[in-house]
């Protein structure tokens, strides 16, 4: 096994897919002779050529309704979204045309589109380079949503993504681009999509988490210990659809859950996995599902460490939780 | 045309029965629709808009599954999932209908970007109306297919009115055809009431399209004669005078003027054609009117290729609606 940051790590699957099936194309801006803004797709252009690694015009309407046409005539299109706080423009393409082909159609026309998009904070990066907005593509019907917070699950879930018959909203930490790195299998290898990972193992309280916050999660684990709680961390990965039975079994078996994210707090993914649970492990809990989020004002600049959650905030909920 | 005609008065006594929920006709547009639709080669693919039903049935839409889709029962190929008017045909390459306007045009040039890099000789054409071009996503589209030289055919039904905002609300310019200028290609204003000049100017644009020598964009001047849908009343916006003035350019009395002083057209050859076109539209729409609703269970399905746990769930709650 190689050892690759989580940008090599999507970097190897798209050069994969690519060799492998001659219907992927990407598509989106600098992706081609620039290589992508992160350097997501470098030397993919020289290999692949301009009619399968596509710089496109400056327009995210564009980018994404172009991939669907693609994909309805048979491509793989993967579209990249330079920022997913540049996505908005192509909102209407996503939530009413990408998800609803299928649905509306009855089946005659799918549109299996890839949109990757670098995705959170912690970059310095204020409120136009570090939104979270998985909240809106999961309560999208008819897209999943996806995001890896390790280099093997960034190149096995990408590859799962771009082989998926549905479309995929591919987010990608980026604070973890280049300080993410491990082992990642080389050649053909995928990471089945809707499975969880159980990241650690513990019995006292469950918490539940994805992306960057992974990392937060088990540095709060690690100090919780030392405490004497026992934290299982769970990382989604897929957050929709949700493997809504690894967090069940897991909070069936510790009785308490701590649901971290840093996207806002309100009608947050959180508050999905909160409801959840309660429907589902109620007669477990011994304490209130606990909800550790960013804030719900626009992401700020010289605020961003106090915005996102932190160890301190998550070891607080777990302490709260397990005192209650 | 006359068929259309036939088809469109029908379909109207339906809404105004409560047969169907909502119709939208074209009335006045036929030589636009049908002499487009006629230039259409076998393989060529078409994005109409919601007025394009008789541009569909040219290109091989099955007239059953037309008039199915507006009873939206299970005679209908996509389980009446769309309000009338939002149909679509994978095997004549009719793609689905969008509600929201020239959504459809970017995504036309993904598939002529998907045509021209599987070195197949076909084009395609999309539809879209005079307020289509105010949209965001006609400057897109429009920019994209220049830049890629797309085998594209834009065609602009320029009937006047979007819902009640004359033509003059829509552009400064005064022409749709004018603003291909801008896009680096050929634009075509042709007269949308004349079919043969319809059929010439759209086969040519097809012909250059297929010959890879790029898009075009066609604006066929015409008009909606009737009100914009069954829900909306003209009586509100526009003047008796100006309708007046319209319908003695009926496309369909003009070329049945010119075939009866071609000598190929007799009154009673005429009389005949109108009354078989009523009959066919009687056959369809007694078959399928008398088709059983769509299975409630239908609800949730094809919202992703293999049905997630929640959908089956809800499945669930469908079969047995009250628990407990």
């Amino acid at each position: 096994m190689a050892t690759m940051t989580l940008v090599q790590a999507i970097h190897d699957a798209l050069a994969l897919e690519m060799e492998r099936d001659p219907r992927v194309v990407l598509l989106g801006e600098d992706i081609g002779k620039n290589g992508g803004v992160f350097r997501a797709t470098e030397g993919l252009w020289a290999r692949f050529g301009s009619d399968r690694v596509i710089d496109t015009p400056l327009a995210e309407a564009g980018i994404v309704g172009m991939a669907i046409g693609m994909s309805l005539s048979g491509l793989r299109p993967v579209a990249e979204i330079q920022f997913v706080d540049f996505i908005y423009p192509a909102f209407d393409q996503i939530v009413s045309e990408l998800a609803k082909f299928r649905y509306r159609s009855a089946g005659q026309f799918t549109a299996p589109v890839v949109i990757r998009t670098p995705s959170g904070g912690g970059i310095k990066g204020g409120h136009y380079h570090s939104q979270s907005p998985e909240a809106y593509f999961i309560h999208t019907a008819g897209l999943k949503v996806v995001m890896p917070s390790t280099p093997a699950d960034g190149k096995g879930l990408l590859a799962a993504a771009m082989r998926d018959p549905d479309p995929v909203i591919f987010l990608e930490p980026k604070a973890l681009y280049r300080t993410a790195k491990g082992e990642v299998p080389e050649g053909d290898y995928t990471v089945p999509l809707g499975k969880a990972r159980v990241v650690r193992e513990g019995e006292d309280v469950s918490l539940i988490t994805y992306g960057a916050t992974v990392h937060v999660a088990e540095e709060a684990a690690a100090m919780a210990e030392e405490e004497g709680i026992h934290v299982e961390v769970i990382d989604l990965r897929t957050l929709w659809p949700l493997d809504v039975e690894a967090v069940v079994q897991s909070v069936e078996m510790t009785g308490r859950a701590v649901v971290l994210h840093e996207a806002p707090r309100t009608c947050g993914f959180g508050a999905e996995l909160a409801a959840l649970i309660q429907e589902k492990a109620f007669l477990h809990l011994k304490a209130p599902v606990a909800r550790v989020t960013g804030f719900d004002t626009p992401f700020p600049y010289s605020l961003e460490k106090l915005y996102l959650p932190d160890a301190l905030r998550v070891i607080g909920a777990i302490r709260a939780t397990v005192n209650f | 045309m006359v068929f259309l005609r036939a088809l469109d008065e029908k379909a109207q006594h339906l809404q105004r029965a409560g047969r169907i929920g909502f119709y939208i006709g074209a009335a006045g547009q036929e030589a636009a629709e049908i002499g487009s639709g006629f230039a259409l080669r076998k393989g060529d693919w078409m994005f109409p808009s919601y007025r394009e039903h008789g541009a569909a049935l040219m290109h091989g839409y099955p007239l059953s599954s037309l008039v199915g889709q507006l009873f939206g029962n299970s005679a209908d190929a996509t389980k009446g999932r769309q309000m009338p008017n939002h149909w679509c045909d994978r095997s004549a390459r009719v793609v689905s209908v969008s509600s929201p306007v020239a959504t459809q045009l970017p995504q036309a040039v993904g598939v002529a970007y998907a045509a021209k890099l599987g070195g197949e000789k076909s084009a395609v054409i999309a539809y879209f109306g005079d307020g289509g071009s105010s949209t965001g996503e006609f400057h897109v589209a429009m920019n994209f297919a220049g830049v890629f030289k797309t085998p594209n055919v834009f065609f602009c039904s320029n009937n006047q009115y979007a819902i009640s905002l004359p033509f003059a609300k829509q552009t400064a310019a005064g022409s749709i055809a004018v603003k291909a200028a801008a896009y680096g290609f050929q634009g075509v204003r042709v007269d949308g009431n004349d079919i043969l000049a319809v059929v010439r100017v759209t086969r040519d644009a097809l012909e250059r399209a297929r010959a890879g020598e790029g898009p075009t964009l066609v604006e066929a001047l015409t008009y909606r004669m009737g009100a914009h849908s069954t829900s909306d009343d003209p009586t509100h916006y526009r003047s008796e005078e100006e309708v007046e003035a319209w319908r003695r350019k009926d496309p369909i009395r003009r070329f049945a003027a010119y075939l009866k002083k071609e000598g190929v057209l007799t009154d009673q050859a005429e009389a005949a054609v109108a009354e078989e076109a009523r009959e066919e539209v009687q056959r369809a729409v007694a078959a399928c009117e008398a088709a059983p609703p769509v299975p409630p269970e239908s609800l949730v399905e094809d919202v992703y290729a293999e049905m997630p746990w929640h959908l089956k769930e809800q499945q669930e709650w469908i079969r047995i609606p009250v628990k407990g």
